[in-house]
C-alpha cells in the first residue's frame, strides 16, 4: 500500500480546488487591503507625514502579505500545472502588467522616505498608487475573462496556444468585473486606514471607503445580471471521469445558455454572493458609523463572498477555452499526479496552521494605531 | 517551434535570472552577519553592536527588497514565457517552488517587517530571535529553488505519463534528496556568505581609509574576515563536491567545461588554460596537469571521464532509441492510452530516452522520420558552446581561491596583528567589492549554459519548452525589463552609496548611559588597543 493512495485522486483534486480558493482569498484578504491603501494613498494623505502615516500602517506586513500571491503561483504551478501555463502565457502582457506593478510596490515603500526630495517622494507615492490600483483592477479583468472562457486551445503533444490579443482582454463585462474588484479592495483598504489611522487619514479613508463599499454592491449585482442574461456557460458532456489522467484532450464540454445553471443544481451556493453583498453593505455602514474593528470584519466577508461565488459558480471548470470547448481545463482533468498533489496536501497541512500562527503574533506585536506624531519621533527608522 | 522566440525568451531568462542574482547572495549572507552582530550585542549588552546590527541591517533591507521584487519576476517567468517546460514538469518542478512559499518566504517575509519596525516593540530577546528568523527563511528559500534547479541537472525521482503527455513525480523523497541538489544548494549559500563577507569586509576597510567610524568597522572586518573564511573554504570544497556530482549525472557539461573532446585513459589530466575550438575538436595551446581531473572528477584512479566524442556517439544510440519510444507514444495517443501490453513494456524499456528523440522535433516534425543525417546533427546538439563554458569555469575558480587567500590575510591580521592593516590591503578590499558577485553570475552561468540544450536534461530540449508567443510580445517585456531593470539598479546603487557615506545612526543617549554603567568595563583594555565609544 502506498501512503499517497490512502487519499482518493478525486477528493485530493477537490480539495486542492478549495485551496486554490483558499490562497486566492487569502491574498484578497491580506494583500488585498495593502493594494487598496495604495490606491488610496494620494488622496487620503495631503501632506507628506500624513501619507508616512497611510504607508505606515502597512509597512511592517505588506511583505509577509504579498508571500500569500507568490505562494498562489507557486501553488498554482505545483498542484494545476496546465492552469499556470495557459493562464500565465496567454494572459502574457497583463501578467508583465501585474509585474511591473508588484515590483514597483516593494521597491516604493523601501525606498520612498529614504531621501528628503519632495518631488522623489511625490514619484514615490505615484508608483505606489500605481502598484496597488493595476494589480487589482487585472485581478478582476482576469476573472471577467475567465467567466467568458479565454481564447486557448491544446495540440496533441498538449502545447499550449492562444489566439487572443491584450487588448481583447479589455472586453466590456471583463472592465465590470475589474471594477468590482477596484472597488471591492478599495473598501478593505479604508476598512484597514480606518482601523489603524488616525485624524484626517482616517476621516479621508472612511469617506472614500464608504463610496467604494456602495459601487461595490452596485456593480456587483451589474456583473451578476450580466453573467445571468448574457454570457454562456460550460457544462461536461457524457460519463464524468473524476480520478482520470490530467489530460484536457480526454474530456468533452459543450456551451450552456448560462453559468447560473449552477444555481439550479446546487441552491446552496447562493450563500456566496448573499454573503458578498451583505458584507460589503455592512462595510459601508461600519465605515460610516466609525466601526473600526468590525468594519474589518465586514470588509472580509464582501470579499470571501464575492471571490467564492465566482469558483462556486464556475465548478467543475477552473478556466474554459473559448475556442476549442474541449480543451477546457476543470477540476478532474487539470491537476497535478495523485502524488504530487498528497505531497502539497502534507506540506500544506504541516505550514499553514504555523504560518498562521506567527502572522497573526506579528500582527499583535503591531496592535495600535500609527500616528504622524509616532512618524516624526522616527522618521529616521520607519518607511 | 520558432527558434527567434526561444532565443528571445532564453535572453530574457538569463538577463533576469543573473539580475535577481545580484541581489540574492547579499541577502543569504548579509541576513547571517546581522543575524550574529545582534547575538553579539544580546550577549554583551554593548552599544555599538546594536548600532552595527541597525546599519548593516539599513543596508541589508536596501537590497533584500529588490531581490523580493525580481524574484517574482522569477516565478511568473517559468508560466510567461516556457509554457510547454512548466506544463511538462510542473508536476514535479512546481512543488519545490511552493514549498519554498510555504516554509521560507512566509518566514522571512514575515519577519522582516518586525526587524525593522520591532525594536521598541519586542524585548531584545525576542528581536534576535526574529533576526534569526529572517537568516533562517532566506537561507530555506536557496534550498527549496536549488532542489527545483537540481531537478532540471539531474532529474531524479519522475517518469513520463504517455496519458498525461508529461513527467510526473514518482518519488518525493528523491527529489528532495537529489544529491546534485544538496551539493548546489551549500555551494550556492557559501557563495552568498562569501558575498556579503567580502561586502563588509570592503565597506569596513573604506571607512578605515577614511577614519571614519573606526570601532563599527573594526569589529565588522573581525566578523567578515572569520565568517569568510570559513564560507569561502566552503564554497570550494562544496564547489568540488558540485564537481563531483556533475561527473555522474552531466558527463556532457563536464567534458565541455574541461574542453575534454577525446576521453583519455584514466586518471585523465586536467587542463589549466587553452584555447577550445569547438569545429576542429580540440584544445589548442593547452597546459595539461597530469592525472589531475581523473582524481577530482571520479576521486579513483582507474575509472575514466567520457570525453566529447564518445558522449556524442552515446546521445546518438539513445536518440534511436528515445524514437523507439516515440513510436509507442504515438500508439497511446491514437488509442486514448488503451494499448497492447507489448506495447507498453517497449515504452516502458525505452521511455528513458524519449527526450533524445525530441531533440529531432528541431528537423523534422515527427521524429519517426528521421534521417540518419538528422539523427547525427541532433546528436550533435547535445555538445553546448564549449569556449564560454571553459572561460567562465576558470575565471570563477581563480576568484574563489581569491576569496580564500583575502579572507585568510584578513583573518591573521584581525586575531594576531591587532588589525594594523597597510593602506594597500584596505584599498585591495574596497576594490575587490564586485568580485563575488562576478564569481556567483559566472557559476549560474557555467550552470545553465553547460545545461544546453536542456531544459532539464536529457528530458525536454530547450528549443520545445518556450510558450507560443510573438516576437512583438517578447519585444516589449525584453525592452520593458531593460529600461525597468536599469531604473531600479541605478536607483538601488545610489542609495547603497548614500547609506555608506552616511554612516550608521548613533543613539547618543543609550551609549551614553550605558557607558555610564559600565565605567569599569571600559578603563580594561579593549581586544583593539583603543577606547571602544567614539
Amino acid at each position: 500500500m502506498i501512503l499517497f493512495e490512502l487519499v482518493p485522486f478525486e477528493i485530493l483534486r477537490v480539495v486542492w480546488w478549495v485551496l486554490l480558493g483558499v490562497l486566492l482569498t487569502g491574498f484578497a484578504l491580506t494583500d488585498g487591503f495593502d493594494l487598496g491603501v495604495g490606491a488610496l494613498l494620494p488622496f487620503v494623505g495631503r501632506t507628506d507625514s500624513e501619507r508616512r502615516v497611510a504607508i505606515n500602517t502597512i509597512g511592517p506586513v505588506w511583505e509577509g502579505n504579498q508571500v500569500w500571491f507568490i505562494l498562489g503561483g507557486g501553488a498554482i504551478f505545483a498542484a494545476w500545472p496546465p492552469l499556470y501555463a495557459v493562464s500565465f502565457s496567454g494572459f502574457y502582457l497583463a501578467m508583465f502588467a501585474v509585474l511591473a506593478a508588484l515590483i514597483l510596490r516593494p521597491v516604493g515603500f523601501k525606498y520612498r522616505s529614504k531621501r528628503e526630495s519632495a518631488a522623489w517622494r511625490n514619484g514615490w507615492d505615484w508608483a505606489l498608487f500605481v502598484g496597488g490600483a493595476v494589480p487589482a483592477l487585472i485581478f478582476g479583468v482576469a476573472m471577467g475573462n475567465v467567466l467568458q472562457g479565454v481564447p486557448f486551445r491544446f495540440n496533441d503533444d498538449l502545447k499550449i496556444f492562444y489566439d487572443g490579443t491584450f487588448f481583447g482582454l479589455l472586453n466590456p463585462f471583463a472592465l465590470l468585473t475589474g471594477v468590482v474588484s477596484v472597488a471591492m479592495l478599495i473598501t478593505h483598504g479604508a476598512a484597514w486606514l480606518q482601523l489603524k489611522a488616525d485624524g484626517p487619514v482616517r476621516d479621508r479613508a472612511r469617506a472614500i471607503g464608504s463610496v467604494a463599499a456602495l459601487v461595490t454592491v452596485v456593480t456587483y449585482v451589474l456583473a451578476g445580471l450580466w453573467l445571468a442574461k448574457g454570457i454562456s456557460g460550460y457544462a461536461l458532456v457524457g460519463q464524468v471521469i473524476s480520478d482520470g489522467p490530467s489530460n484536457p484532450t480526454f474530456s468533452e464540454t459543450a456551451r450552456t445558455a448560462s453559468w447560473f445553471a449552477a444555481f439550479a443544481e446546487r441552491p446552496w451556493i447562493a450563500v456566496a454572493p448573499i454573503v458578498g453583498l451583505l458584507g460589503s453593505l455592512l462595510a459601508f455602514y461600519g465605515l460610516r458609523a466609525g466601526k473600526d474593528l468590525m468594519t474589518m470584519l465586514y470588509s472580509k466577508l464582501a470579499i470571501i463572498g464575492i471571490i467564492s461565488s465566482v469558483g462556486l459558480t464556475m465548478f467543475p471548470y477552473i478556466l474554459p477555452s473559448s475556442i476549442d470547448a474541449k480543451s477546457s481545463l476543470t477540476v478532474w482533468n487539470a491537476s497535478s499526479s495523485h502524488q504530487t498533489l498528497f505531497v502539497m496536501l502534507v506540506a500544506a497541512v504541516i505550514f499553514v496552521p504555523i504560518i498562521l500562527a506567527y502572522t497573526a503574533w506579528v500582527y499583535k506585536v503591531l496592535w495600535g494605531k500609527v500616528t504622524e506624531a509616532e512618524i516624526n519621533r522616527n522618521h529616521e527608522t520607519v518607511y | 517551434m520558432d527558434i527567434g522566440i526561444v532565443e528571445l525568451s532564453r535572453l530574457q531568462f538569463a538577463m533576469t535570472a543573473l539580475y535577481h542574482f545580484l541581489f540574492v547572495p547579499l541577502t543569504l549572507g548579509l541576513s547571517v552577519i546581522v543575524a550574529i552582530m545582534e547575538t553579539v550585542y544580546v550577549m554583551t549588552d554593548r552599544p555599538i553592536w546594536r548600532q552595527m546590527t541597525k546599519f548593516w541591517g539599513t543596508l541589508f533591507g536596501i537590497n533584500f527588497v529588490l531581490g523580493v521584487a525580481t524574484g517574482i519576476t522569477m516565478e511568473f517567468q517559468f508560466g510567461m514565457n516556457w509554457s510547454y517546460y512548466s506544463h511538462y514538469v510542473g508536476d514535479i518542478f512546481g512543488a519545490p517552488l511552493a514549498i519554498e512559499g510555504l516554509m521560507a518566504f512566509f518566514l522571512e517575509a514575515t519577519f522582516v517587517g518586525l526587524f525593522f519596525f520591532g525594536w521598541d516593540r519586542l524585548s531584545k530577546r525576542a528581536h534576535l530571535i526574529v533576526a534569526w528568523l529572517v537568516a533562517i527563511g532566506s537561507n530555506f528559500s536557496a534550498l527549496w529553488i536549488l532542489i527545483a534547479n537540481g531537478w532540471m541537472q539531474n532529474p531524479v525521482g519522475a517518469a513520463f505519463n504517455p496519458l498525461t503527455m508529461r513527467m510526473e513525480m514518482t518519488s518525493f523523497f528523491d527529489v528532495m534528496f537529489n544529491e546534485v541538489a544538496q551539493a548546489k544548494f551549500v555551494h550556492t549559500v557559501s557563495a552568498g556568505y562569501v558575498t556579503a563577507s567580502v561586502f563588509v569586509l570592503g565597506v569596513s576597510a573604506w571607512y578605515l581609509l577614511k577614519g571614519r567610524h573606526t570601532d563599527l568597522a573594526r569589529r565588522s572586518i573581525a566578523i567578515a574576515a572569520s565568517f569568510g573564511l570559513a564560507s569561502a573554504l566552503s564554497v570550494v570544497v562544496l564547489g568540488d563536491e558540485s564537481g563531483y556530482s556533475v561527473t555522474l549525472s552531466q558527463k556532457m557539461k563536464l567534458a565541455a567545461i574541461e574542453g575534454m573532446w577525446e576521453t583519455q585513459p584514466a586518471p585523465a589530466s586536467f587542463t589549466l588554460l587553452g584555447l577550445p575550438d569547438q569545429q576542429a575538436r580540440e584544445t589548442h595551446y593547452a597546459i595539461h596537469i597530469p592525472y589531475a581531473m581523473g582524481l577530482i572528477g571520479t576521486r579513483s584512479l582507474t575509472r575514466e571521464i567520457p570525453g566529447i566524442a564518445d558522449l556524442v556517439k552515446q546521445a546518438e544510440a539513445r536518440i534511436r532509441s528515445g524514437i523507439v519510444a516515440y513510436n509507442a507514444l504515438m500508439d497511446y495517443r491514437a488509442n486514448k492510452g488503451k494499448v497492447a501490453p507489448d506495447v507498453a513494456a517497449t515504452f516502458e524499456e525505452h521511455s528513458k530516452d524519449l527526450g533524445f528523440a525530441l531533440l529531432l522535433k528541431r528537423y523534422v516534425d515527427d521524429p519517426r522520420q528521421a534521417s540518419d543525417a538528422q539523427i547525427a546533427l541532433a546528436a550533435n546538439d547535445t555538445v553546448p558552446t564549449v569556449w564560454p563554458l571553459f572561460w567562465a569555469f576558470r575565471f570563477m575558480v581563480a576568484l574563489g581561491f581569491s576569496f580564500i587567500a583575502l579572507m585568510v590575510w584578513f583573518f591573521w591580521m584581525s586575531s594576531f596583528r591587532n588589525m594594523r592593516f597597510p593602506r594597500v590591503a584596505l584599498r585591495l578590499a574596497v576594490i575587490l567589492i564586485p568580485a563575488p558577485w562576478i564569481a556567483a553570475e559566472l557559476g549560474w552561468f557555467v550552470a545553465e549554459f553547460g545545461r544546453q540544450p536542456w531544459t532539464v536534461d536529457g528530458v525536454l530540449p530547450t528549443a520545445l519548452s518556450a510558450s507560443s508567443l510573438s516576437v512583438t510580445d517578447l519585444a516589449i517585456t525584453l525592452a520593458g525589463f531593460v529600461l525597468f531593470y536599469s531604473v531600479l539598479f541605478v536607483i538601488e546603487m545610489g542609495l547603497m552609496v548614500k547609506y555608506i557615506r552616511k554612516g550608521p545612526y548613533i543613539d547618543v543617549p543609550e551609549t551614553d548611559r550605558w557607558q555610564s554603567n559600565h565605567r569599569d568595563r571600559l578603563t580594561a583594555p579593549s581586544p583593539f588597543g583603543q577606547q571602544p565609544a567614539e
